[in-house]
């Protein structure tokens, strides 16, 4: 599990973004577009609801994704997520806002732009597959590069190469109802690769799923980005695969941005009490860096101590550091900028053990 | 109709809440039965007062101005139709329909002059159709065709058989060619689409023929054009509704997850909503063939070929065992179809699996082309192999039959007609008098209470729209007096439906044993069981009922039986395991759960005997039936008779509505 | 299941195999029928083709048969027989479909609309066909002759209450007809004074049931009958005396207080058809015979269950020298 570790911590300008997201606004209901703008659109979901009839999914969402980003969207079920991610590509018209991914407006595409950019820059994985079950696990990859009009041979063959990545050799043709709940998942997964996306959406994929298959399916989405580093949009109600996947992590409440940060920062430096509420469970040791429970140096610490990144996740330290005499010194780049000492990790590991018994 | 398809779910039972828009709200206390009873209460005590006045009868030969303005639009379309655009073009139509199943009838049933047989003769067709059904559904299935082509044959209908296979399958094909695009456009629509094509497919399916039959031969001429086109207009609503409703329901996530691929509008329809709406697609097709048949006796009044002619014929003779050869080989043309397209749809499915040796098939058929090519030859070479000599079995058949029913009637007439008098004195008579006898404003406000307490708001705009187009077109009364047989012939038909459902749901064997019976009484013309009905019964309503009963309680049988099968096992066991009593499983567990399935039995089967209310009119039930016929009978009243045929759509529309209404009050998906 | 077809397709092929071999043993084949057949169309003759209407009851198939084996058998005409009801039989003079209505019992209506007088000119009278039509009030033998006085209308009052049904709300029940026929039943009952109530049987079938099942189970019913037809045979129905009819009295329909009068059924036929003339249409002219001529074949085909054609050969034959009037 040495995936926090090599995540590179994205600074996204909106110029290199794969994706941009600004003031997006999706209101279900009736002469939706005329209340954006009015002072009714500040009012909460309930009132809204009472006053116009009209239910606001998504409201003034705005974020930016960087290449090969994992960019998680985390909420509780009915927080607008995947309304969120279904308005990226227009599967959901949004109301108001714009989109933009490698540069393209989206949400001023013509139909012909759209299709085009469905086949080749964006693909989407389900939760509940959206497998055609008339076709062999084979058709349903090539699917995409069929309706981009690909020889039967050719797309075939791109497919099969498909399903070598996903782990589904010898099942090409088998049909998806002979197919276990993870392994039908893998085919949705293998779809969407097919295409060569440069973004893959993810709605929940593994929500469905055993929780053994699902974090071999987890794993799977993370071998995935190492060997291909496509930028991903994940939406979860799960945290933990939240913070076990992202890269950074939004987090959604009534089609509101509540925070958007890095793992750590999300457990860390939680904005409100309803993101505190949510992370209080998590095992923090498994999320906090070194740079959440270091200490400014002092003049008298020992320098015979490890050395280790700001980055590092204090589980990983734990054994290093408390194997060791002296306290960890936790470095920037070249430049000391804390102290760890035993106390420091044992407040973490120790105060999560009991919050567990 | 899709309710023979999909029961709904087994519905938990939901305490009798009254609803937010009904008569409960402000006085929530009192429950909607009692609102019911008042109504009641209130409507017996004005008619005692008011009773015969303003009943709006109207006498054997009289017309209204609605009526006669009718009858001169007919006449006027008639008068003019040497030089109306429209009538050329529809003539030119029906010209092409007749030249199709003239070509095909000298091809496979009549004399091709000069040859004295047709150029393929019966040994050749039942094998070619034998080697097709192996081909596209199995051995069993070619065993079946070859046996029921053979029984066409040797009880001496072959040609007839032929033809009525002709004409269905050229009218079912046109109904394709038509219904499957308009299934897409139910399936891919909007709910305003929806909801004028569920309107005026309902119309297409409560008008009685008899109604459309004398325009249809005005703009398409007499015999197959006639008959294909009217075969038509009856079996097009089964496609559109229940392909429409399979394409539909395609899993949404599905279509997002490949639109999310960036298909097209037509790649999404060819590629994802069809195939994977196609069971239910062959389910559709299945029940337009259904409908085509049963049409075929219909079709015999102007010159259609087909079985439906020996049955007509039988029926002016008054000879029940002349018609019930016929009648019985429509059935088993009816079983034949059912079967093989169901079994086409699953063999063809097991084939794209691998399911089966695709080579072994191919030697298999090409080595069973061979002597079907022999049979073809020796079919356009011998006298022998064209025509079946015939062995003279129908008469014997028909005068078993004969001396059966004549045995039947003698023994049960006395109990019959008792059972007869009986249900007449305590429910047809007292019912019929209450509605006939009430001026029109009571019964129509009463009907319209009803409709409110029942139905809740959303009943009461269609209610009124048919109400006003029942007084409009003039037959209130004669309206009454078929609602009156409807409502009673609802009743049987559901004590029917229950005892037997639930007797075919909870025992395999009942279920073996009455299923085919429930097929054939589905499709068996009526006009074959009419005689020893009137015997039985006399011409009186409950004939009417009765002849009713017989179409509409398959129906509902199997929709009950559904519902109750469908009821979880774990529900039961949980019943069981607090000692219920069989009778208390029944009534506490299984029908309160299966309440969605009763509700819709009740709606269609109330549908199926309002659409047989024309047969009722042939038996001395009166009223609308009588009035259709009538208009149909006699080219003076048929403005008369196109009213009534409206006042049955209408009544038929908003009893419909009305159960619609209540079953989405109660929390139960709504009838199809 | 593969092996049973495999089984099966042996066993077919085997016996086509044989049935082949049999054939060639066989006797004449369709060729030389075909051949014999379009030598003998070459002398057909002038007639050509006839569209012959079959209105739906036995005394009309009856006409319409005989009529039609002559012209085919004895002229070389092709005739058509077309399974229609009268409505629809009228509406098809106009566009060909139909040549001839061989019985027709009168419908002013249709003669409005489509005689030249005040129509489109698409069908024309084509003069009796010698059979009468005789409509009027019926009940079973037995009743007849257990009750003789029931057959004077005066006397029905006094047996109204047996005559009662569940239908009939108290009255004496009255079976009214098939709505294809002229009915003024309601209005003869009320202007007798009769307390009889009319219920519309609503077609042929269901009164020849009821008439039956009265006889046979000796029930009180009377009812709007007609001859010929040929129930008469197996049933033979006694007619109630009304009071007789003169001219003019069913002119108003709601004070009709008579007998029907007899009817003369006559031939309906298209101008078009008539105007191009031949032995077809001079034998449709000439045709007349008897109600015993017709009830005849109506009792071949009704009683003795023979087919139309065989039945009209069967009378052609034993009469030759009636058809040979129609010919002249």
């Amino acid at each position: 599990m040495s995936v926090a570790t090599e995540k590179e911590t994205a600074a996204a300008t909106s110029a290199e973004s794969a994706l941009s997201v600004r003031n997006l606004w999706k209101i279900f209901g009736p002469r939706a577009d005329r209340i954006i703008g009015t002072p009714d659109a500040q009012l909460s979901r309930a009132e809204l609801k009472a006053k116009t009839g009209c239910v606001a999914g998504v409201k003034d969402v705005s974020f930016e994704v960087a290449p090969g980003e994992v960019f998680v969207v985390m909420g509780l079920s009915g927080s607008g997520k995947s309304t969120l991610v279904r308005c990226l590509t227009r599967l959901i018209e949004p109301t108001a806002g714009s989109v933009l991914i490698d540069g393209i407006d989206v949400t001023t595409a013509s139909d012909a732009q759209l299709r085009d950019l469905r086949r080749n820059r964006v693909s989407m994985v389900f939760q509940h597959f959206g497998l055609l079950p008339h076709r062999q696990v084979i058709d349903n990859i090539a699917y995409g590069l069929e309706i981009r009009g690909m020889k039967k041979k050719e797309r075939r063959a791109k497919a099969e190469e498909v399903v070598s990545l996903v782990g589904l050799d010898g099942f090409s043709h088998s049909y998806p109802d002979q197919l276990s709940g993870g392994m039908q998942q893998r085919v949705g997964l293998a779809r969407a690769l097919a295409g060569d996306p440069s973004i893959l959406l993810f709605d929940e994929p593994f929500s469905a799923l055993d929780p053994l298959i699902r974090r071999d399916m987890q794993n799977e989405v993370i071998r995935l980005h190492r060997d291909l580093r496509k930028t991903m949009v994940f939406i979860t109600h799960d945290l933990q695969e939240a913070l076990k996947l992202g890269d950074r992590i939004l987090i959604m409440r009534d089609g509101e941005i509540v925070q958007i940060g890095r793992p750590d920062e999300v457990v860390g430096a939680p904005v409100d009490d309803y993101v505190r509420d949510f992370v209080s469970e998590v095992p923090r040791s498994h999320v906090l860096t070194l740079k959440w429970v270091m200490r400014e140096p002092r003049p008298d610490d020992s320098m015979d101590g490890p050395v280790m990144s700001c980055d590092t996740i204090v589980r990983q330290a734990a054994k290093a550091a408390l194997a060791s005499e002296h306290p960890v010194r936790v470095v920037e780049g070249d430049r000391v900028i804390g102290i760890v000492d035993d106390d420091a990790i044992l407040r973490v590991v120790v105060a999560e053990e009991e919050a567990h018994q | 109709m899709s309710a023979t398809l999909t029961p709904p779910a087994a519905a938990p039972p939901t305490p009798d809440q009254p609803g937010r828009d009904g008569p409960g709200r402000s006085i929530a206390s009192i429950p909607r039965w009692a609102w019911a009873l008042g109504v009641v209460v209130l409507w017996v005590g004005i008619w005692a007062l008011t009773k015969g006045t303003d009943t709006l009868a109207l006498a054997g030969r009289e017309h209204t101005d609605v009526q006669t303005s009718l009858g001169r639009f007919r006449d006027d379309v008639l008068a003019g139709r040497a030089d109306n655009p429209v009538i050329q073009l529809t003539y030119d139509l029906g010209a092409w329909f007749t030249s199709v199943v003239d070509w095909l009838q000298r091809m496979l049933s009549v004399p091709d002059f000069p040859r004295p047989v047709p150029q393929v003769g019966w040994l050749g067709v039942t094998a070619v159709a034998t080697w097709v059904g192996l081909a596209v559904a199995g051995w069993r299935i070619a065993v079946l065709v070859a046996a029921s082509f053979v029984s066409f044959g040797v009880f001496g209908y072959w040609s007839e058989a032929i033809d009525l296979l002709i004409v269905t399958f050229v009218a079912v094909g046109v109904s394709v060619l038509i219904g499957m695009p308009l299934a897409v456009l139910v399936g891919t629509g909007n709910r305003a689409v929806n909801a004028v094509t569920n309107t005026v497919l309902d119309i297409f399916q409560t008008m009685p023929t008899f109604v459309y039959l004398l325009p249809i031969v005005l703009f398409f001429g007499i015999g197959a054009a006639g008959a294909v086109v009217c075969t038509l207009v009856y079996a097009l609503p089964p496609i559109i509704r229940i392909a429409g409703h399979g394409i539909r329901n395609v899993s949404t996530t599905t279509i997002e997850a490949t639109d999310s691929a960036g298909q097209t509008w037509w790649q999404r329809l060819t590629k994802v909503q069809l195939p994977m709406a196609r069971k239910t697609i062959v389910v559709g097709l299945n029940q337009t063939i259904m409908a085509a048949l049963s049409m075929a006796t219909i079709a015999s009044y102007v010159d259609g070929p087909g079985l439906g002619q020996p049955v007509l014929d039988a029926l002016v003779k008054n000879d029940v065992g002349g018609a019930f050869v016929p009648g019985a080989l429509i059935v088993v043309m009816a079983v034949m179809l059912d079967r093989s397209t169901t079994a086409a749809s699953e063999y063809s499915e097991m084939a794209a699996r691998g399911g089966l040796d695709l080579r072994l098939r191919r030697i298999v058929l090409a080595a069973a082309a061979v002597p079907v090519l022999v049979a073809l030859h020796l079919s356009r070479t011998y006298p022998w192999a064209a025509e079946l000599d015939d062995p003279g079995w129908t008469p014997k058949v028909a005068d078993a039959v004969d001396g059966f029913f004549e045995w039947f009637t003698d023994t049960f007439r006395d109990a019959t007609q008792a059972f007869k008098d009986l249900v007449s004195a305590v429910l047809l008579n007292p019912l019929q008098s209450l509605l006939s006898e009430s001026p029109w404003w009571l019964a129509g406000g009463a009907i319209l209470a009803l409709a409110f307490v029942v139905g809740g708001l959303r009943a009461v705009a269609p209610t009124v729209v048919c109400l006003g187009g029942l007084l409009y077109f003039g037959l209130w009364h004669d309206a009454m007096v078929t609602l009156n047989m409807t409502l009673v012939g609802t009743v049987l038909v559901m004590l029917l439906a229950v005892v037997l459902g639930v007797a075919m749901a909870r025992s395999r064997a009942v279920d073996v044993v009455l299923r085919p019976t429930l097929d054939a009484g589905q499709t068996i013309p009526p006009f074959v069981y009419l005689i020893p009905v009137l015997a039985l019964f006399g011409p009186t309503r409950f004939t009417a009922i009765v002849a009713g009963v017989v179409y509409a309680a398959p129906v509902a049988i199997k929709l009950v039986a559904d519902g109750v099968r469908a009821v979880s096992p774990s529900t039961i066991e949980a019943g069981r395991s607090t000692g219920s009593t069989r009778w208390q499983e029944i009534v506490k567990v299984q029908l309160p759960m299966a309440r969605a399935s009763l509700v819709l039995a009740a709606n269609q089967g109330l549908l199926y005997v309002l659409a047989m209310a024309v047969i009722g009119g042939l038996v001395g039930a009166g009223a609308l039936g009588y009035d259709v016929v009538l208009g149909f009978a006699r080219s003076e009243e048929w403005g008369k008779g196109a009213a009534a045929g409206i006042s049955i759509v209408l009544l038929g529309i908003m009893v419909d509505r009305i159960a619609r209404a209540a079953a989405h009050r109660s929390g139960a998906p709504a009838a199809r | 299941m593969r092996h049973i077809s495999w089984r099966a397709t042996g066993l077919t092929s085997v016996a086509a195999s044989a049935t082949l071999l049999l054939a060639a043993c066989g006797g004449g084949t369709i060729d030389d029928e075909t051949k014999a057949n379009e030598s003998k169309a070459g002398g057909a003759g002038e007639c050509g083709e006839i569209n012959m209407a079959v209105n739906p009851w036995v005394g009309y198939e009856a006409s319409a048969y005989v009529v039609g084996r002559v012209a085919s058998e004895q002229l070389g005409c092709k005739v058509n027989y077309k399974n229609l009801k009268e409505d629809v039989s009228w509406q098809g003079f106009g566009t060909g479909e139909v040549d001839v209505v061989i019985e027709d019992w009168g419908h002013p209506d249709l003669e409005k609309k489509f005689f030249a007088e005040e129509g489109d000119g698409s069908a024309m009278d084509a003069g009796p066909n010698g059979n009468v039509g005789i409509i009027g009030w019926y009940v079973p033998p037995w009743l007849a002759e257990e009750h003789p006085d029931i057959l004077e209308h005066e006397n029905l009052n006094k047996y109204a209450e047996q005559f009662a049904t569940s239908e009939s709300g108290g009255k004496g029940q009255f079976l009214g007809a098939d709505p294809s026929y002229v009915q003024f039943d309601e209005a003869i009952i009320s202007n007798l004074g009769l307390d009889f109530k009319v219920v519309f049987s609503g077609s042929e079938a269901a009164t020849i049931t009821a008439f039956q099942q009265a006889e046979k189970n000796k029930e009180f019913l009377i009812g709007y009958f007609y001859e010929p037809q040929w129930l008469f045979a197996e049933v033979p129905l006694e007619k109630v005396a009304l009071p007789p009819y003169e001219d003019g009295c069913q002119d108003d329909p709601a004070k009709v207080a008579c007998d029907y009068p007899e009817t003369d059924l006559k031939k309906i036929v298209s101008t078009s058809w008539e105007e191009e003339g031949g032995s077809g249409v001079d034998l449709v002219k000439g045709f007349t015979w008897t109600n015993d001529d017709q009830n005849q074949v109506a009792k071949y085909i009704s009683e003795d269950g023979m087919k139309p054609e065989d039945a009209a050969d069967k009378w052609i034959a034993d009469n030759q020298d009636k058809v040979d009037a129609w010919l002249e």
